[in-house]
């Protein structure tokens, strides 16, 4: 226990000192968010500065070995990097797919070299990768899925059609799940791979969305050559990878609804636009109610994520939380933005100009509706609780 | 903020507290004293939980109790839940000897401490003045006698207070301060109302004339004993409901997994897996404000009562869930006394109301919230 509080003493000590000032303010727009990669621009020195102290100390991805880029901390050091950023309200230095999806694949499944060659990469934030899962065909049925890899010797041709590629547009690699067999059953014949997007054949063309960005893409590919070396694990073992890192992409979206505090005092928020009557309450008595049963709900699911952190790291890990926190978090994110638009009354539905922040509001309240349809729908995660946690069939 | 894993010893007595209420303390014993001869509860299997020390789970060890503190109290109050367990625990290990704690004098302490814990000395605490429990001061007034006091008014929803020896009552003093009291059993002056309730546990109306009582402690400090009271009070009806709430969701998923309809089992229907998967992770998050808030009454946390009144809020609105979605699930027969879940439904209500319900405790967490 000793050695925790001197390691909580030494932490809030480095953060104090290297922490930017402009890097303790709550995250405003995409801008602030540093997503890293090749043609990444910083949106200003201490954003920069951040990324490069925090990867130096392989704190970017803090439980990761240190041979590789990573902090080499344990559980309960991350808790307390964890608890200290949050004291001051301490940006993530990085959000990084590389980290929080395709990294712990490559960990676990991946061999020497590929660990190697990307992981220090992406524990420093120099490359921005995407994830080439779902099909025009394949979308809940994720295992239909039909882009081709044909084995050429020392590469794999690979033809076929990606959609809802987050970001696929500004990522420099992909990993991506092919088919490499069609004998058997549609599980047993997918491989999945890592390859360069400036690879030739790879075109990538953002969607409009109705919250009026593109942040989700259509990837194509045309007869691309990938390395047969970039291959992860074991060729037609894919699918198992792929749902190691689903687990991986359920818990970053439904920590959407669990960070930052600042996001969960929506009734104190909401004063200011809605009024209050004489005794301090808000001036409108249901949506006074929704809102503190939705701050219980979160609160619930606050200590849920943390109760789930605190049982992997007491050795009880119960595989059934992330299908459930993916569930739980994105069905609250999107309340949370139905009652904060709510609130805002005809403000928190402007589209453009000065007023209102441009219609910010607006766009995040839309966007918030694909919290429960990317990385597996709420229905797909009901029905993983009910046939692997409830046994139920 | 408090760790939400139980420790070894923890761990081991909610196993012993399972084991103890399934064996001793089933829901075949609540149907039996529903059905039998009027007793309340089971003298055989109140004196065994004596012995296991659940009276006094909350009593330091100096006055005889176990010291297990409130998460193990919760452990043994949820496994309660589990079965219906209707026995005289939390009206006499968790309000009686919450309230001799936090407002009685030491001679009081010494006195009482012991008996309670000890399964001797049966307690009820009596607060509400009308149905629906408001949060306002009383109106039961205390008038000073000799050197003690009386009190005059009426009290409802007293659990166990027909059983009960001693009775803690909160009263209004001339100078308008709220007081804590005790009332004994077959006082001068107090007329009781045993009222069967849905859950068949009794609940009592209590009516004070002029009947003499002695001050709990310190009586200007009544106020603030009486708002922790009701807050461990709250995270412990809290812990029972995630047991209410926790055991019908599993009972609903052994029937729908044996029922056949067209062939197969119903669990095998989307619209029922849909439904009991959203159910079981509403129980898991009541379970996490559960736990911390009992650990936040064992550690001491910044904001303690907006956590118990958030846990007893989500406690109350996830067991009216599960019971609700346990009868629809059951479908016919879930209407049928024959079949627990109905008996889990009636406890669900109760439990929540007493000592305010999600809606009362959402409003609370509001106002506890700055809104």
């Amino acid at each position: 226990m000793f050695d925790l509080e001197d390691f909580r003493a030494d932490t809030r000590a480095w953060l104090e000192e290297n922490c930017p000032a402009s890097m303790r303010e709550p995250v405003r727009d995409e801008r602030d968010i540093c997503w890293g990669g090749r043609n990444f621009e910083f949106k200003n020195e201490d954003q920069r500065l951040w990324l490069e102290r925090m990867a130096g100390r392989g704190w970017t991805a803090p439980t990761w070995p240190e041979q590789y880029g990573g902090g080499g901390l344990s559980p309960e050091q991350a808790k307390v990097l964890r608890e200290e950023m949050a004291r001051i309200n301490a940006r993530e230095p990085l959000k990084s797919f590389g980290i929080s999806m395709v990294g712990p694949a490559i960990i676990k499944w991946g061999s020497e070299e590929l660990k190697q060659e990307h992981l220090p990469k992406i524990c420093r934030g120099e490359i921005r990768w995407c994830q080439g899962y779902s099909e025009p065909g394949a979308g809940s049925d994720l295992a239909g899925l039909q882009t081709k890899a044909e084995d050429k010797g020392d590469h794999y041709l690979i033809n076929g059609q990606k959609i809802w590629t987050s970001y696929a547009h500004k990522a420099d690699w992909i990993f991506c799940l092919v088919r490499t067999s069609w004998e058997g059953k549609k599980q047993e014949g997918i491989t999945l791979i890592l390859f360069d997007m400036e690879t030739p054949g790879v075109e990538a063309r953002p969607i409009r969305l109705i919250s009026g960005a593109s942040v989700f893409c259509e990837t194509f590919f045309t007869d691309v050559k990938a390395d047969k070396k970039q291959v992860v694990g074991e060729v037609n073992k894919g699918w198992t990878y792929a749902k190691y890192i689903l687990t991986h992409e359920r818990e970053m979206v439904s920590a959407i609804g669990g960070d930052a505090s600042a996001v969960d005092a929506l009734g104190v928020q909401s004063l200011d636009a809605v009024g209050a009557d004489e005794q301090g309450r808000l001036d409108d008595p249901i949506l006074r109610a929704d809102i503190a049963r939705w701050e219980i709900d979160q609160l619930g699911f606050r200590l849920t994520l943390e109760r789930a952190k605190d049982e992997a790291k007491a050795g009880e890990g119960v595989g059934h939380y992330s299908a459930l926190l993916k569930y739980a978090g994105t069905e609250l994110n999107k309340r949370r933005l139905e009652l904060k638009v709510a609130a805002e009354g005809m403000g928190g539905l402007a589209w453009e100009g000065q007023a209102w922040k441009g219609g910010a509001l607006a766009k995040e309240w839309l966007r918030s509706k694909a919290n429960s349809i990317e990385g597996g729908t709420s229905e797909v995660q009901l029905g993983i609780i009910a046939k692997n946690v409830l046994g139920m069939k | 903020m408090a760790t939400l894993v139980l420790d070894d010893e923890q761990k081991m007595l909610r196993e012993a507290a399972l084991r103890f209420m399934a064996e001793k303390a089933p829901v075949s014993q609540l149907r039996a004293l529903r059905d039998g001869d009027g007793a309340p509860y089971d003298a055989a299997t109140w004196a065994a939980m004596a012995e296991m020390g659940f009276p006094g789970a909350l009593i330091p060890e100096e006055h005889g109790g176990a010291g297990f503190g409130h998460v193990a109290m919760g452990q043994i109050m949820e496994a309660g839940g589990r079965t219906l367990a209707a026995s005289p625990l939390f009206a006499t290990g968790v309000a009686g000897a919450s309230a001799v704690m936090l407002a009685g004098s030491d001679a009081q302490k010494a006195d009482l401490l012991p008996k309670i814990a000890a399964g001797e000395l049966l307690c009820a605490l009596a607060v509400d003045e009308s149905v629906r429990h408001t949060g306002k001061a009383p109106a039961t007034a205390a008038a000073p006698s000799g050197d003690g006091w009386t009190l005059t008014g009426a009290k409802t929803n007293v659990a166990d207070g027909a059983i009960a020896g001693l009775i803690v009552v909160s009263a209004v003093t001339p100078e308008g301060a709220t007081g804590l009291f005790l009332v004994e059993a077959g006082a001068s002056g107090l007329e009781v109302e045993t009222v069967e309730m849905a859950d068949s546990r009794a609940t009592a109306i209590l009516r004070f004339e002029s009947t003499p009582a002695a001050a709990l402690g310190e009586v200007g400090q009544g106020g603030e004993a009486l708002g922790r009271l009701l807050d461990i009070c709250n995270a412990h009806l809290a812990a029972e409901l995630i047991g209410v709430a926790g055991k019908a969701c599993e009972d609903t998923l052994a029937y729908v997994q044996e029922r056949k309809q067209f062939g197969v089992t119903i669990a095998s229907f989307q619209a029922i897996q849909h439904r009991a998967a959203h159910l079981f992770g509403e129980i898991e998050q009541a379970r996490s404000l559960a736990l911390a808030a009992l650990s936040g009454l064992d550690e001491g946390v910044e904001g303690l009562p907006r956590l118990i009144s958030a846990a007893k809020a989500k406690a109350a609105a996830v067991a009216d869930l599960a019971t609700n979605e346990g009868v629809q699930l059951h479908g016919g027969v879930g209407m049928t006394d024959a079949f627990d879940i109905g008996l889990f439904m009636k406890r669900a209500r109760p439990a929540a109301q007493l000592f305010g319900d999600e809606r009362f405790h959402a409003n609370r967490f509001a106002t506890l919230s700055g809104y």
